[in-house]
């Protein structure tokens, strides 16, 4: 069967400096196909798709658009050839509708009629099967609903070529079903869709043709069905990868954490974490899963001293055998006790690292107070930054680089290796593997691992379910803020997670099973 | 798909490109394009608005500015006021705190040099009058920047206004000072403080009457720089200016770094009170500061805080404003003609930094293009 090509790229090539983030490119995009890009991270997807959607304009190679070549200079300049881009990071005004949201930017006549908007808008969610209240404002929305906005927005400029990056990161099992669903029904309607992912089972189960990209180059594209998840791996990464998280059975059991009734409110004075106790213990992970925003962070925070706590009380045995209340000391006062917390938070760049601050500079964030003097000694920082770079294969020209301009996964490298090289006995990460191509993630994986082989007690907030039932020893589900349960991983199921991450309490009796 | 006639086949003219890196020497080298550029639109802008000759115009600003041996020295002294002043700054700025309030810190730190120049000038000895005037205006300017870094970091309050309010506090307080210290009576003004004694004024060193302020100056940059760059204070600032959750996280008392971070940029301030008024105008009035607080802002803002940069900036600055005054009066014009030379020259200058970061890629030759085709 004859099909025509939506997009052609050839010989497309995009250098930043030095960087060759493309190199000589040639890509095909099928009219009414899902068309997965596949590749590590800083592989150049991304870079690729901002040359389709006008964000970056090509040094070399052509571009041809339903076979007529063009030059697309600005994202004006996509939308009118049909192209539209879904960004990772929504571009929405939080006050306005989702109907406002969609025609903002847009030409129109002096009087607006916001009514035939809102048809057209209903039409469109109609026909592919969204679920889109068009009145609704987008502060109310959850984290699907705004994606709906954005897929909405970009039909309506009348794209037939979709691109989608990363759509699924922040998405629950049941919302990633609803994405799937739509993204088919748009392929029925002739439209041609490209998704930007590193997820390899949701490239086998959406996807008609798989492109691979690797540090820039373009390894090729095969049939889905033709290909397995192994085959793709080797692809992506050029060696055969194994993709099994090797987890232990925890020994030398103490208890680290305790936290007892613990209710935190957040600035506008809403309780973010409501009554929540658990116990950690050395030797184990702990997993923390929910739906994104429900009381995940504050956690964490609350145990490093970066919450007020309302009520409750938050103890940590130490290896010593003491017993330290830490639930109304601030960070400064639980680091001045040595209590060896390791935290990498969420925010990476806001809050765990210094954009502007070379690695060095950011390595210093732990240990600059050392040493009696009045100056900080750099030397040893250094050190550890090479050592680092060295040891979880960091890409950056060099120590001196200021980290912002790293990419995703070496910047959570150089993050996750500071907190680590601290020696801590307690390590919480959130979202360790957030935004991290496979063999970063497994570098993380077996980081994890390894410290909870010394004795840490490690407490890892995940949105993959599957990788927490991997990789955790027991898992606590919040809802809402407060702990509708905490079970083993090792019994568990998807299903019993998703209820449990819904609101379905388990009774009293059962939630204390290991603890 | 009507619509992809719409878009131009043609590849745009240019498109920029971020440099990974360039070498010191191009850098300079454009610049150096830049200020050569910057002369040409000057000499027509003389040209067309005055009918003088362009060369005539900048020998003059060249002569105002260093064409005798006292006017070095005053372009010298205004030199290292400025870089005092924005020195000062530095600290606060790297933390994000816009301490606009300068101007106010320099009038505390000279009200306290006059106030001890006038109460113990006949009483105590040279040397340790001196050294008390130093710790004094230090001390008032410190002060000065303590009240609003208080505000801040317990309330909250917004610095900006509350720094920039508090110079006008300070202009009053020098008013009242003016009342006490009148002389001659009913001047309004406070005259030449211990004209005969030089009782607290800066002596003379190397045969300067500014040798003291430029080592002093001096002296202070190098320190900042070096507090700034390699001290664990310095390192907290720059945390806390880059992100306060960040400092948190790192287990950092913001409120502290806010708090003790002001008081050394209003002590600097007030350290530049003192080396106006017993370095050089050996008087207060209202218009002591003169501005410099604001000025300041400029240069360290465009010379990203780098200090040798800072010298380079406020050098150029006094030396457009030194040789301003001179065109003035031998060309009779006023003032703002050298206030459109130096927006011109500083146009250019911040201009071709864009040209350091990017470069352009003009559009290939079509030939090449076709046999691509």
């Amino acid at each position: 069967m004859e099909m025509k090509n939506a997009i052609e790229l050839s010989h497309v090539t995009k250098r930043f400096g030095e960087v060759v983030a493309n190199d000589d490119v040639n890509l095909t995009v099928r009219e009414g196909e899902i068309l997965s890009i596949l590749g590590e991270n800083g592989s150049g997807k991304t870079t690729l798709m901002n040359m389709l959607s006008g964000i970056y304009f090509p040094d070399e190679g052509s571009i041809k658009v339903k076979g007529q070549e063009v030059t697309i200079t600005s994202p004006k300049d996509a939308f009118d050839l049909g192209i539209g881009m879904i960004h990772q990071h929504f571009k929405l005004i939080d006050v306005m509708t989702a109907a406002e949201n969609i025609i903002l930017g847009l030409e129109g006549k002096q009087i607006l009629n916001m009514d035939k908007v809102k048809k057209q808008v209903q039409e469109l969610t109609a026909t592919y099967g969204f679920d889109l209240n068009p009145d609704q404002k987008i502060y109310d929305m959850s984290v699907s609903q705004k994606q709906t906005v954005e897929i909405i927005k970009v039909l309506y400029r009348g794209a037939d070529i979709l691109i989608l990056d990363e759509p699924t990161a922040v998405l629950t099992p049941q919302e990633i079903d609803k994405l799937f669903a739509v993204l088919r029904n748009m392929r029925s309607a002739g439209k041609s869709i490209i998704i930007i992912t590193h997820k390899l089972n949701e490239v086998m189960e959406l996807s008609d043709r798989v492109a691979v990209l690797r540090k820039g180059k373009y390894i090729g594209t095969v049939e889905t069905r033709t290909a397995t998840i192994e085959s793709l791996t080797e692809m992506m990464v050029g060696e055969k990868v194994s993709l099994d998280i090797d987890r232990s059975e925890p020994h030398d059991r103490h208890k680290r954490i305790e936290m007892r009734g613990i209710t935190v409110r957040n600035a506008e004075g809403t309780k973010v974490i409501k009554e929540a106790s658990f116990t950690s213990y050395s030797g184990e992970i702990l997993g923390v899963a929910g739906i994104s925003g429900n009381g995940q962070k504050e956690l964490l925070e609350a145990i490093a001293g970066l919450q007020f706590i309302e009520s409750g009380e938050i103890l940590y045995y130490s290896p010593e055998g003491e017993v330290k209340k830490i639930s109304d000391m601030k960070a400064d006062e639980i680091r001045k006790l040595k209590i060896s917390f390791s935290f990498v938070p969420e925010d990476r760049l806001g809050m765990g690292l210094v954009g502007d601050m070379d690695l060095t500079g950011n390595m210093m964030i732990r240990s600059y107070r050392n040493g009696h003097g009045f100056f900080a000694d750099r030397k040893k920082p250094r050190k550890l930054a090479e050592k680092i770079v060295d040891q979880l294969e960091v890409s950056t020209p060099s120590v001196e680089t200021a980290v912002r301009r790293l990419s995703g996964g070496n910047v959570q490298k150089v993050l996750v290796g500071r907190e680590i090289a601290s020696q801590p006995t307690v390590l919480m990460v959130a979202y360790p593997v957030r935004g991290l191509d496979i063999n970063s993630s497994y570098t993380i994986y077996n980081l994890l691992n390894e410290q909870k082989e010394k004795g840490v007690s490690v407490i890892c907030v995940g949105e993959d379910l599957d990788v927490l039932l991997d990789l955790c020893d027991r898992i606590l589900v919040l809802s809402g803020g407060e702990v509708a349960g905490i079970v083993d991983a090792r019994t568990t199921t998807k299903q019993e997670l998703g209820l449990l991450m819904t609101g379905h309490k388990k009774s009293g009796k059962e939630k204390e099973v290991l603890s | 798909m009507s619509k992809v006639h719409t878009v131009s086949s043609k590849e745009p003219l240019f498109h920029m490109i971020k440099r990974d890196g360039i070498s010191a020497g191009k850098a300079w080298a454009i610049r150096l394009i830049a200020v050569v550029l910057s002369l040409i639109v000057c000499a027509v802008v003389i040209v067309a608005i005055t009918h003088q000759n362009p060369l005539e115009v900048y020998a003059g600003i060249i002569s105002g500015a260093v064409g005798t041996k006292r006017r070095i020295w005053v372009t010298i002294r205004e030199t290292l006021l400025l870089l005092l002043v924005a020195i000062g700054l530095t600290p606060a700025f790297r933390m994000r705190f816009w301490n606009i309030g300068a101007e106010g810190q320099i009038l505390l730190g000279g009200i306290a040099s006059a106030g001890l120049m006038i109460a113990f000038g006949n009483v105590l000895p040279g040397w340790l009058l001196l050294l008390l005037i130093l710790v004094a205006s230090m001390i008032a300017g410190m002060i000065w920047g303590l009240i609003p870094a208080i505000f801040k970091a317990t309330f909250n309050t917004n610095e900006t206004l509350f720094t920039l309010m508090l110079n006008y506090v300070a202009m009053q307080l020098v008013t009242f000072c003016i009342v006490y210290w009148e002389k001659p009576a009913g001047s309004n003004t406070v005259g030449i403080i211990n004209g005969d004694s030089k009782a607290g004024w800066f002596p003379a060193l190397f045969g300067s009457d500014y040798g003291l302020s430029v080592i002093l100056v001096l002296a202070v940059t190098l320190l900042v720089h070096i507090y700034m760059k390699y001290s664990k204070q310095g390192y907290e600032i720059n945390v806390v200016g880059e992100s306060q959750n960040t400092a948190r996280y790192a287990g950092i008392n913001v409120t502290a770094v806010i708090i003790r971070t002001m008081m050394i940029s209003g002590a600097i301030c007030g350290l530049a009170g003192a080396v106006v008024v017993s370095g050089a105008s050996h008087t207060i009035s209202t218009s002591t500061a003169g501005g410099r607080g604001f000025t300041a802002i400029i240069v360290a803002w465009m010379s990203k805080f780098h200090p040798g940069a800072m010298i380079l900036v406020s050098l150029f600055l006094v030396f457009m404003q030194q040789g301003s005054i001179q065109i003035a009066s031998q060309f009779g014009l006023n003032e703002n003609a050298s206030d459109i030379i130096t927006g011109i020259l500083l146009f250019f200058l911040i201009g071709c930094e864009f040209f350091i970061r990017y470069q352009l890629e003009f559009r290939k030759k079509k030939q090449e293009k076709e046999v691509q085709a």
